[in-house]
Formats: C-alpha cells, sequence, structure tokens
C-alpha cells in the first residue's frame, strides 16, 4: 500500500472506530425527523422546504467529527512523525480529505433515501438530493478538514470550528438545495464551489498543520 | 549506513526567548551527541530543529540518510493493538516486516496484540524506541527517551543505541538523565545564569 493510500485507510479506520459511520446518519436522520414535527406534516410545505432541510442537515453532520480530525494528531505527534517521513502537510490534509469524505458521505447518501421519504420528496426530487450532495460533499469534507486544522488545539475547538466553517459552507448550501429544485446551472455553480474547496483546502489546511507545529 | 548530521551556527528562538545561539557539531557515522541542560534550556527544541521541524533562526541543519524521531507524544493510536499501531509506522517506512523484530528488541512482543491504551508510560516509549529501531533511519533523535524506563529498560535502551551506531548510525539524545554514551559529543545547552 503507497503512503498516501495508508493515511487514507487510517482515516477511515478511524473515523469508523469513532462511529463515524452511524453517528453522522443518525444525526442527519434526526434533523430530518424533527423538521416535519415542527412545521407540520402538510405534504406540499414539506417538499418545497425538503431539500433545504437534507442540505442543513448533511452540513452539520459533516461538522460533527471535525474535532477528531486534526487535533488529536497534532497532540499525539502523528503530524511530527509523518512530518519526519517526508510526507508533505498538504498531502496529509488531502488524505484527512479523502479519508473523511469515504467515511461520512457514502453512508449519508443512503440516508438520504430514508430522510426523502420522511420529507415526503418524490422520487425525482430525492435523485436530486443525492446527485447534488455526491456534487457536494466533497467540498463539505475539504472544508471540514481544513477548519478542523485551523482550530486545532484550541480550547472548545468544535464550537470554534462551527463559526468558522458555517459562513464557508453557504455557497455550498445555497447551490446545493438550488440544484435540488432541478436548476442545471445551480448543479454546475455547486460542482464549481466543491472543486474550489476540494482543489484550495489541502493547502490551507497544511499551513495551519505546519504553523500548529511550530 | 551513509550518514552525517551537521549544525552550522544554529540558533533557536521561542516565544522571543533565545534558546541557544551560535551552536555548531558535525557527527559522522557511528557519531553520537548528548545534549544536557535544565529543564526549559531547550533541548527538546534542538531535536525538533535536527528533525526538520522547526526552522532555526539562523545556521543551517544538513543531513545526509533518512531521520527517526522519538518525543514525547507516542504518536500511536490508543484504540490499536501495539502490534498493528507500529505496523501502520513500519508500512509507511516501508518496511513492514521489521515492526515485529523491533518489538522483540524493546522486550515487548508479548504485548503485541494489547491495545495502545493499556500500555504503561514506560511501555509506550519503548514502542516509540521500536519505532525508532523498525525505521532503520541512520539518524535516530531521541528526545527524554529514557523517560519512564526502569533499570533494565534503560539498559537496553543504551544497548540499542550502541549496536546503532556500531552499524555505523549516529544517534542525538537529549536528556536530563544520566545515560552513558560512550565517546559521545557532549552538548551543554542553557547554562544556568
Amino acid at each position: 500500500m503507497s503512503g498516501f493510500a495508508s493515511l487514507v485507510w487510517r482515516e477511515l479506520r478511524r473515523a469508523w472506530a469513532a462511529g463515524g459511520l452511524t453517528l453522522p446518519v443518525a444525526f442527519f436522520l434526526l434533523v430530518a425527523i424533527l423538521f416535519p414535527f415542527a412545521i407540520g406534516p402538510e405534504p406540499k410545505l414539506l417538499a418545497r422546504i425538503g431539500g433545504g432541510v437534507i442540505w442543513a442537515a448533511a452540513l452539520l453532520a459533516a461538522l460533527l467529527p471535525v474535532e477528531r480530525l486534526v487535533g488529536p494528531d497534532l497532540e499525539n505527534g502523528v503530524l511530527d512523525q509523518l512530518a519526519v517521513r517526508g510526507f508533505g502537510d498538504a498531502s496529509v490534509a488531502a488524505a484527512k480529505i479523502v479519508g473523511h469524505w469515504l467515511g461520512f458521505a457514502p453512508s449519508l447518501l443512503l440516508a438520504v433515501t430514508v430522510a426523502s421519504g420522511l420529507l415526503g420528496l418524490s422520487l425525482e426530487q430525492a435523485l436530486a438530493a443525492g446527485l447534488s450532495l455526491l456534487i457536494g460533499t466533497p467540498g463539505l469534507a475539504a472544508l471540514g478538514v481544513a477548519t478542523a486544522a485551523l482550530t486545532a488545539g484550541l480550547r472548545g475547538a468544535g464550537a470554534v470550528a462551527g463559526l468558522v466553517m458555517l459562513p464557508f459552507a453557504v455557497p455550498l448550501l445555497i447551490f446545493g438545495a438550488g440544484a435540488m429544485g432541478g436548476d442545471a446551472s445551480a448543479l454546475k455553480l455547486l460542482g464549481a464551489v466543491s472543486l474550489l474547496l476540494v482543489a484550495g483546502c489541502p493547502f490551507v489546511a497544511g499551513a495551519a498543520m505546519r504553523m500548529g507545529r511550530g | 549506513m551513509n550518514a552525517r548530521l551537521v549544525l552550522d551556527g544554529v540558533t533557536c528562538v521561542r516565544g522571543g526567548r533565545t534558546l541557544f545561539e551560535g551552536l555548531s557539531f558535525v557527527l559522522d557515522e557511528g557519531g553520537a551527541a548528548l545534549v544536557t541542560g535544565p529543564n526549559g534550556a531547550g533541548k527538546s527544541s534542538l531535536i525538533r530543529v535536527a528533525a526538520g521541524l522547526l526552522q532555526p533562526v539562523a545556521g543551517v541543519v544538513t543531513v545526509e540518510g533518512e531521520r527517526a524521531l522519538l518525543t514525547e507524544a507516542a504518536a500511536l493510536d490508543p484504540e490499536l493493538p501495539v502490534a498493528k499501531a507500529l505496523g501502520f509506522w513500519s508500512g509507511l517506512d516501508g518496511r513492514r516486516d521489521a515492526a515485529e523484530a523491533a518489538l522483540d528488541a524493546v522486550g515487548l512482543s508479548h504485548l503485541a496484540p494489547v491495545p495502545v491504551r493499556l500500555l504503561s508510560t514506560g511501555q509506550r516509549r519503548r514502542v516509540g524506541i521500536a519505532r525508532v529501531v523498525a525505521s532503520g533511519a541512520p539518524v535516530w533523535l531521541l528526545d527524554e527517551p529514557a523517560n519512564g524506563l526502569d533499570h533494565a529498560a534503560t539498559a537496553m535502551l543504551g544497548h540499542l543505541i550502541s549496536e546503532h551506531r556500531l552499524n555505523g548510525g549516529i544517534v542525538v539524545v537529549a536528556t536530563h538523565l544520566p545515560i552513558h554514551i560512550p565517546g559521545a559529543h557532549g552538548v551543554v545547552i542553557g547554562e544556568a545564569a
């Protein structure tokens, strides 16, 4: 196994060990369940806000494990050991992004089917939700790792991470929820934002990890 | 082993305080340096500078050969069994097979299936030493390697260090404990003012 693949595998293993497979999904479904209770079961209304609810829930689910993505590795000396072995900080961050995405996104996509049912979405809308999440979640994962690196070592990192991450996630939310309305240009913009985050965040996270180490 | 470590006029400043200034030494194959000094003198910083983790304010660090680092932080995933946690690193070093022998060399092969979180401080340190041994790197940078080790384990550490030097390796040890390293270049930093 190459070094990069070992790092990705380690991230995935840690995500599973920390309940990464089930917790974000349970959280996601909980939000989807709470909305109909809060606003009433009227199908038309639910179908109209359903896309937004799914995206907001996905955003929060991606934020859940942020505290354990980089902080423990910084504290535990893992980042030092990787640096001594000549791993670039950006490639370590990229491995963390891939691992984080694999940890939460596939199970989240499966959970969308259930959430769509709860929110009374049509099959078409459910498919659009799945597609927009498939395109948007890599951006969420990248943002999560960058936020984790920026807040690593801070007290109350989880709460600060939320404050840092959510504003940057607004474009994903807008275009993601827009794309579910069947707007093709919103889907393209979602792809562009997601791509930008995936391309840029490894360098941001890498620089933050380098500074955390120094 | 082809190894060489050169510190040339290295100055390290941390938090606005100069820890050491114009520090120079050269270690060739089989060489060793023993870094001593009071708490907070900058022993760990010197190790981190030599490891390339910390940029010196002035001076140049030149290293030939791979480096292996032992610090206070274990860098072992607590939920994994010892053999797997160590195997992750030796796998990254492309020497997966070396992990078992290294664990044996630090006398912990019986703990291979035990999760890292159950280890004592000294045992964790010994697994860290095993990672250094397993790496096969010629340049060893050890920060307080004898912390938490009992007499037998300290003797074992000394034995591993001399063996490594006999094979042409380089060792830099920063410690406040009396470790005897024959023929080591003494580096004393931050003498009490």
